[in-house]
Formats: structure tokens, C-alpha cells, sequence
């Protein structure tokens, strides 16, 4: 009976190429490099079995339970298994394509899609929370409890939500900055920049230190206002639909910019911008215009170390490590460049084991799987302790709170950076 | 199907979170590295040599099957749970127990990831040589329960030559130590040798005993190319006999290095009827040059048509990537494969890739044969269709006569791999008489009611 409801259901969505989980030759590599899988020591939460069980699922011998959801919502999608497979299957997509599968199979609650439907999608109704920001977390949690119905409630948990949250700017940052901020000098180029949603909030310093930093270095930097969250958080649920609504505005609003390079301090943003591509694959009109886009994308890092930039006034002595976002090492094939400019603002940069190692954030993480991350998150602040580092260099302000919940959890005495604000105070 | 009260004893000894009986979970413990798969009635994962010890304790007692699992990166059936019963996981017992650098050894729990004792061991200039391509992911366990070898035999031996003591959960509960860090010992019989390679038939290993080295500080790698398959052959033994001792000497075919082009555009000589991929290593950066210099003219002088010697790190990456990408190439080519493991004396190679050619064309069915050329151990591998039952057929035939090949040219079914299920009705092409009556008892005094790892490895029949 359950499997036949199901098979019903699988008729009607769009469901993960089966031929990919069949390609796969259960060889086990990928359970190597897994964070979910090293922390539990847990098959089931392995790449090789996520692969399985929505093979089973497509086969119709096992039903989209409980048990499914959670394991497909626990790939934290740090992609390092889409690197290892040998066979060249991409388990990380592939949970994501599962996550959509099964947001089109089930129900929406009305709290669901109030917060991924509506929240990011506007970044106004985003401000409007900002001061009770702490309280829309409290409504995701319990929102996902309900939701979900995969979690058992914990009081700490919600201690540490609170504890994420660094203390908020009074105005976004979207309205302090100038639509056009002037080169300095001579300008050499016309930078459009995407202003994530976080960045815009909460680590208002991060941007502002990205567009002062592009100035001084011969950018005329564009931010324009009406941009909307890049998608990836709907992506991550399963909401396709809504992620290819945000990426088609985004599109028609980066295309009139006429800018040479699209700049990004965001990892997720910058890996989200990049596959607009892929992610609108099927959609004639914005296909072609997608990939022009994508093209023009850039980390800030990346950009940066493309072109020449200027010497540091004032050299910054600091003993610093750094930490690969796994959507910048991996989404982006960017980890040397980050390291490059903390080495040129004057750090000394101690390498940080396993640098590219998942923090345990990965957007939801510690609302869906509290536990999970804040073990994964423990391994990270160990080997962040043994570099004796005063500040850690993180380009994602999803691991630069999980760190700096990390921080305070485990009594580190640490400060949590982006790399382009080191680069900033070198140059005043 | 188990009780609700045995799995309460195993939530008793284990904790909730470690006795595992949803669908999803089932489905999880239900296949290893081959594509058998059964589900097991439930999953416990111990944490200690005690917590097993009470595990088999009710089984014994219920009589309930029991099936050991690491990683399950096994390539013959051996962790899938065919007959149901217990999953037995041991991947949370990871520890190193004793790292004893003045008698170069270390005590390690078995559920530990071969690749993170080797970097432990290394920490501190050690080595732990067996490297199954698997190292990664799979567990020391696991390999001792396989005897599980790698590149590097030729030069430094298999699992077993490791292994100095084990402590093993008998099926009754009862714990046995066996083996001491005395390098020389032949008081009584050698048990814990009947451990190693026993596929979690006899026991479960719980903590083992290892040998270490000191660490080779370089390497140097060699790639030879042969139009004439007899030749790679031949440069083998020439190669030994020249007074060198490499620590690997890798094979590929023909079809196996085409297979590999086709997917990864490598530049690999294609049209050639065999590739070496040979190094050498020790502690002497000058001998080590030497050496492979000297391999280099051996390959040439045994008609090698070009050798190529990687003269950085990335080039010999390079190298072994090739090699590496075997089986995964395999599989896209597939849509499914066969790995054979059959184990040869080492002049009898090239004869049996010659009948091997045979059989593939007798069969129409591609195969590739790659391998341990150093230490005569190959993996013909089949390409096949499973959906096409017809070459199921062709497929199963092929594999007996492969196994046949083996027999006759004095060698055995398995090298490294492993019995498990795939290989079990094969058994008697290879073993007398004599044998499987002296297994039958061995098994017996183990494991009376034959609970532990059914279906594998050994054909038992429980006496009454
Ligand atoms: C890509 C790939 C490459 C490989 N390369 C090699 C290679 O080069 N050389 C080689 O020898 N093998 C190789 N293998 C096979 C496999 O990795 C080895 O057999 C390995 O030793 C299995 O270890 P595991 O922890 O995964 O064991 P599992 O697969 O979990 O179990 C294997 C067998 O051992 C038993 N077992 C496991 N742990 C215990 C224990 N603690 N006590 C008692 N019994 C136990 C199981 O019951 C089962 O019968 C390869 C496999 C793959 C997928």
C-alpha cells in the first residue's frame, strides 16, 4: 500500500536520474571523505547509502518515510564526495535532487513555505525581521520540528541558536551603501556586486570592506538594491521552483549592470551565481543569459587575485589561520587566492588541518540536525585550537557562524573573519 | 525477524542509539562492495571487546546468525547478511591501543580505517606496508579477515605477515588472546593464523596486534610499454633476477588501458598488448635511482618498446593514476562487471591471459585483465549486461572456466578478495577431499552452531 502511494506519487514529479544511482559500484570511497559519515561511523549516513536508499525509493521498495527525509536533509552537501567518486556520480547533487523530490511529494505547511517561500525571497521582509531575527530563528527550529517532524527538541539547541547570532547592526547594509561607489584613481573597472542576504545583515562589516577594498584598487563598484537571495537556501530545501523565480530576477537585474565582473563575498552566493546555468538548464529563454552570467561571476578573492592590486600600507602581524567554505574550495575551485591575501596583508598564515574539512553549518545544519553539526563543528574547533591562530579566516558567513558559535561553545578565544576585512584594515 | 526482547538485551549492552532497525537503516547494512544484497534483521555496533563478547553471548545462546561488517568495501559477498541475523559493526571501535615505538609494533581496535593507523604509525616514522587500494575505506579487520594484500606484496608481503597477535570474540562469547610481541613462536599450533583471512567465520576479531617498519623515505616509479604480452611477462622475472627487488610491478592489458583511455583520455599508448607500472623504494635516495634505472634497462632489454620514468612527484602521481582508475573506468563501461581475483604462480601468466583472450571471445564478452603481475595475483574482469539474462549466462560460464584456468595452471581462485558468496560454489574445483574434511572440523570446534557468517567462505554443515 505505502509503496504504491509512493509509486503514485513518483509519477507525477520530477525524480533524480535513476541511472546515476545505478552507476554506483558501492566501492565505499566516498564514505571517507564524509562528515556525516566520520562522525556517526554510520553507514546510513554515508553518500554510498543516501545513493541506495533513493535508489530504493525509485524502485518502489521503500516509501518516502520519515527515515528518508532525514537522511537525504543530513547530506550537509559539502561536495566532497561529489569530488572522490571515482566513477564521476555526484552524491551531494543528488541528495539535493532527493530534497526536491520530496518537497514536490509532500505537503506544504503553512510555516514552511512562509519561511522559505517568503523570508529570503524578499529581502525587504528580510530587514523587517532583522531585530527580532533571533526570533525567526526560534520560528525555523519550531517551524522544522513541525514541519518536519524529525527532531527532538532540545533546550540547548536553542541556547545555541541564540548564541550563533553575533550582536546585529542597526540598518542594513544595503541601504548604507552607495548605488555607484567611485573608483579611487583612475578606474580600471566596473565591478556589479551581489550583496548576499547575510552579508546585507549581519556581517554588514564583511561588504563594506569588499566594496572599500574593490575601490581602492581601481573599481567603480555597482550594488544594486533590488537584488534578491541567490537561491541557494531554497535550492537546499528542495524548492526548486522558488530558486529558478530569484535566479530569473536576479538575471534580468545583473544583465542591465554592463559591468566586466560580478563579485561575490559570499562562498554560497558565488557557488549559487555560478551554476545559474545548470540550474535553468530547461528553461529556454533564461538558458543562454544564465551562462553569460555565470561566466561573469567572481569570489571577491578570486577577482582580486586576478588583477594587480596595491601594497599595504600598514601590514597586519597577525597569527591567523584559515578555513576552506566548502563552496569555495570545492563549488569554486577557489583556496589559494584567499590565502594569498591574507599572506599580503602581512598575516603569518598557519595552515590549518584538514582546511577543507565541512564546519558543520551547511545553511540548516543546526536546525535539522543539531547534534550532527555541533560534533562536526567540535573536530573543526580541535584542529582550529592546535594552530594557536588569534583569528580564523573563513569567505562564508555560514561558517563564519558556525565557527564563531564554535568559538564560544568550546571556550576558544578566537576571532572570526572574512579574509577581505584583513585586506581592508591593511590598506588605512 | 528478532524479538523485542533480544533486541532489549542488545539496547542493554549497546545503548539505543546503537542497535539499528529501521528500513532505511536495513537497507543501509544490506550490500558491501559486490552487488549482493540482503538485509539483516537488525544492526548492533559495540564500542568494546566486552560489548561483543555479551553481543555473541545472546546469539549463541539464540542461536541467532551473525555477520561481521567494517567498512564493507569487501569484493566477494563477505559483510551481506545473507542468511539475516545480525550485522555486527565495528567501526566505532577505532582506537589505537599501544603504539610501541622500541618493539615497533602497535595494538589497534579493529573497527579502525587502515589509511588513519597508517598516518598515525607514520606520525612517528613508522609504516604499516599492506595497501589494498581500499586503505581508505576499509578497516584493519576487515583486511585481516581477508588477508588482504595491495601493490606493495611483491616487495613486503600481505595482511598476514603483520599480524602478531589477535584478540578474537569466540561464537559462544568466550574472548581469546592469541599471538605475543615474541617475533619468533612455535609454542602449539598457530591460531591466530586460522583468524587471518577466516572472513568472520571462525570469530570476531576485536583487537589486533601489528608488526611495523621503519618508514622508505623514497620511491621511483617506471612505466614500461609492450607490444608482445610475453615480454611484460618475462621482464618480471628478469627483473628479480637482476637483483631487484621492486615494491610493486602492476599489469594492464590491452582492454584494460583502452577502457581507461575511453573515459579518461590519459594518453596512455593504446594499440600496445601490455603496460608495467613498476617502483622501487628504500631508505637511500642514490640506490633508489639506481635501481630503477637498472629496471628501466632490464624492461628494455625484455622488449619493452619505450619506458617512461616519472622524474617528479607528479609524474609519478601520474603514473598510478592510470592504474587507479581501473575499476572505476570498468564500471562506466560496464554497465556491470565481474572482478575475478584468481592467484597464479608467477610464470604462468601470460598463459593465462592468452586463455582468458580465449574465453572472452568464445563468450563474446569483454574482458580486462589487470593486476599484481609481481606476485601472480590478476583481476580478470567481465563486462556484462544484468539485464540481459542471457549474458548472465555467457558471464557465469565465462567465470568458471576463469577459475578453471587457474586450477590447471597450478594457481587458486582467490588472491585477495576473498570467498564470501560469490566464489562459494567454486570451492570444490580447488580444494581435495582431505581439505574441506579437515575445514569441516576446524569450523565445527569454532563454531558449533554455525551462527557466525553463514553462507560464506566454507560450504559447513552443522553436525548433529
Ligand atoms: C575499490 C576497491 C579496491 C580494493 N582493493 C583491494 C586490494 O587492493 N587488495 C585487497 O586485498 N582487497 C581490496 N579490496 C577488497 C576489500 O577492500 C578488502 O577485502 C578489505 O579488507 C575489506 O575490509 P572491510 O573493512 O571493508 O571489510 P568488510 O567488507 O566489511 O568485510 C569483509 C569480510 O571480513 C569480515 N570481517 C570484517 N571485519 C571483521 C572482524 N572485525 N572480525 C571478523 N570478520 C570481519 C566480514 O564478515 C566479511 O566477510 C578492494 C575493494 C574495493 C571496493
Amino acid at each position: 500500500m505505502a509503496e504504491k502511494i509512493t509509486q503514485r506519487i513518483l509519477q507525477d514529479i520530477s525524480v533524480p536520474e535513476e541511472k546515476q544511482c545505478h552507476l554506483c559500484s558501492r566501492c565505499g570511497l566516498c564514505l571517507s571523505v564524509c562528515p556525516t559519515y566520520r562522525e556517526t561511523l554510520r553507514e546510513t549516513d554515508s553518500p554510498r547509502a543516501r545513493l541506495m536508499l533513493l535508489r530504493k525509493v525509485i524502485e518502489g521498495e521503500l516509501q518516502i518515510s520519515r527515515g528518508f527525509v532525514a537522511k537525504m536533509y543530513g547530506c550537509l552537501n559539502c561536495l566532497a564526495c561529489n569530488v572522490i567518486c571515482p566513477v564521476g556520480i555526484k552524491p551531494s547533487d543528488i541528495a539535493l535532487a532527493a530534497r526536491s523530490m520530496i518537497h514536490q511529494a509532500r505537503p506544504q505547511s503553512l510555516l514552511q513555505s512562509l519561511i522559505f517561500g517568503n523570508y529570503f525571497s524578499h529581502s525587504s521582509l528580510m530587514e523587517l525581521s532583522v531585530l527580532p531575527m533571533f526570533l525567526y530563528q526560534c520560528l525555523g527550529i519550531q517551524g522544522a520540528v513541525r514541519a518536519f517532524g524529525i527532531l527532538e527538541r532540545l533546550p540547548e539547541q536553542l541556547r545555541d541558536m541564540e548564541r550563533m547570532l553575533p550582536p546585529l547592526p542597526e540598518r542594513s547594509l544595503r541601504h548604507r551603501l552607495p548605488e555607484v561607489m567611485p573608483a579611487r584613481g583612475e578606474r580600471k573597472y566596473r565591478i556589479g556586486f551581489f550583496l548576499g542576504c547575510f552579508q546585507n545583515i549581519v556581517f554588514t562589516n564583511v561588504s563594506a570592506a569588499t566594496v572599500r577594498v574593490l575601490a581602492h584598487n581601481g573599481c567603480e563598484v555597482v550594488t544594486p538594491k533590488d537584488i534578491k537571495c541567490c537561491g541557494m537556501p531554497h535550492v537546499g530545501h528542495g524548492d526548486l521552483k522558488t530558486a529558478r523565480t530569484l535566479a530569473r530576477h536576479n538575471i534580468d537585474i545583473l544583465e542591465k549592470l554592463d559591468v566586466d565582473a560580478i563579485v561575490t563575498d559570499c562562498a554560497t552566493c558565488g557557488s549559487t551565481l555560478k551554476t545559474y546555468d545548470s540550474l535553468l538548464a530547461e528553461d529556454a529563454e533564461y538558458n543562454v543569459r544564465a551562462r553569460a552570467i555565470s561566466a561573469k561571476v567572481k569570489d571577491i578573492s578570486e577577482f582580486l587575485g586576478a588583477i594587480p592590486l596595491r601594497e599595504p600600507q600598514h601590514p597586519q602581524r597577525a597569527r591567523v589561520t584559515y578555513h576552506d567554505a566548502c563552496h569555495l574550495r570545492r563549488g569554486q575551485n577557489v583556496w589559494s587566492e584567499p590565502r594569498q591575501l591574507l599572506q599580503l596583508a602581512g598575516a603569518e598564515l598557519i595552515e590549518l588541518r584538514e582546511a577543507d574539512w565541512c564546519c558543520g553549518s551547511a545553511g540548516m545544519q543546526i536546525i535539522m540536525n543539531y547534534k550532527g553539526s555541533m560534533q562536526i563543528l567540535a573536530r573543526k574547533i580541535q584542529n582550529i585550537a592546535a594552530t594557536e591562530a588569534t583569528i580564523v579566516y573563513a569567505g562564508c558567513p555560514g561558517c563564519q557562524l558556525q565557527l564563531g558559535l564554535g568559538a564560544k561553545r568550546f571556550g576558544l578565544k578566537v576571532l572570526i573573519e572574512h579574509p577581505i576585512q584583513l585586506l581592508d584594515r591593511s590598506y588605512q | 525477524m528478532l524479538s523485542a526482547e533480544i533486541l532489549k538485551e542488545f539496547v542493554q549492552i549497546v545503548g539505543s542509539e546503537h542497535v539499528l532497525t529501521s528500513p532505511e537503516d536495513l537497507i543501509a547494512y544490506s550490500y558491501d562492495g559486490t552487488s549482493v544484497e540482503y538485509c539483516p534483521d537488525a544492526v548492533v555496533s559495540p564500542f568494546n571487546t566486552e560489548q561483543v563478547s555479551r553481543v555473541m553471548q545472546v546469539c549463541y545462546r539464540e542461536g541467532i546468525c551473525v555477520v561481521p561488517r567494517g567498512m564493507a568495501s569487501g569484493l566477494a559477498g563477505g559483510a551481506v547478511p545473507v542468511s539475516g541475523g545480525v550485522s555486527l559493526c565495528l567501526t566505532r571501535m577505532n582506537r589505537v591501543l599501544n603504539l610501541d615505538t622500541e618493539n615497533m609494533m602497535v595494538r589497534v581496535e579493529a573497527g579502525i580505517i587502515t589509511a588513519d593507523l597508517q598516518a598515525q604509525v607514520e606520525s612517528v616514522g613508522l609504516f604499516y606496508p599492506p595497501d589494498p587500494s581500499s586503505v581508505r575505506h576499509s578497516t584493519i579487520g576487515g583486511n585481516v579477515a581477508c588477508n588482504a594484500g595491495g601493490a606493495r606484496c611483491l616487495k613486503y608481503g600481505v595482511t598476514r605477515d603483520y599480524v602478531m597477535g589477535l584478540t578474537v570474540v569466540l561464537s559462544d562469547g568466550r574472548i581469546l588472546q592469541t599471538g605475543t610481541k615474541a617475533i619468533k613462536n612455535v609454542t602449539s599450533y598457530d591460531l591466530k593464523n586460522l583468524f587471518v583471512g577466516s572472513e568472520g567465520t571462525l570469530g570476531i576479531i576485536t583487537e589486533v596486534l601489528l608488526k611495523l617498519i621503519p618508514k622508505p623515505e623514497f620511491a621511483r616509479t617506471a612505466m614500461a610499454v609492450y607490444p608482445l604480452l610475453e615480454n611484460a611477462s618475462v621482464t618480471v622475472n628478469n627483473v628479480l633476477r637482476a637483483g631487484v627487488l621492486p615494491a610493486t610491478i602492476e599489469l594492464m592489458d590491452n582492454t584494460t588501458i583502452e577502457t581507461i583511455e575511453e573515459y579518461l583520455h590519459l594518453g596512455l599508448p593504446t594499440n600496445v598488448a601490455a603496460i608495467l607500472i613498476i617502483e622501487v623504494d628504500g631508505s637511500d635516495e642514490e640506490t633508489v635511482t639506481k635501481q630503477i634505472e637498472t629496471i628501466g634497462q632490464v624492461c628494455r632489454a625484455s622488449g619493452a618498446s619505450d619506458v617512461r620514468l616519472a622524474k617528479t612527484e607528479t609524474e609519478r602521481a601520474d603514473l598510478w593514476r592510470g592504474r587507479r582508475s581501473v575499476l572505476p573506468s570498468l564500471v562506466r563501461r560496464g554497465p556491470d562487471q565481474l572482478s575475478e581475483d584468481i592467484s597464479l604462480p608467477r610464470a604462468a601468466i601470460p598463459e593465462a591471459i592468452r586463455r582468458i583472450k580465449a574465453i572472452s571471445e568464445k563468450y563474446g564478452l569483454t574482458i580486462a585483465v589487470f593486476g599484481h603481475a609481481g606476485d601472480g595475483n590478476l583481476h580478470p574482469s567481465i563486462l556484462y549486461d544484468k539485464r540481459d539474462p542471457e549474458q548472465v549466462r555467457r558471464m557465469e560460464q565465462a567465470s568458471r572456466d576463469i577459475f578453471n584456468i587457474a586450477i590447471e595452471l597450478g594457481g587458486t581462485l582467490s588472491g585477495e578478495h576473498g570467498i564470501g558468496v560469490l566464489k562459494l560454489p567454486f570451492l570444490r574445483l580447488a580444494l581435495s577431499p582431505i581439505e574441506i574434511e579437515l575445514m569441516q572440523a576446524i569450523k565445527h570446534v569454532f563454531d558449533p552452531k554455525g551462527i557466525l557468517n553463514p553462507g560464506k567462505k566454507f560450504p559447513y554443515h552443522i553436525k548433529n
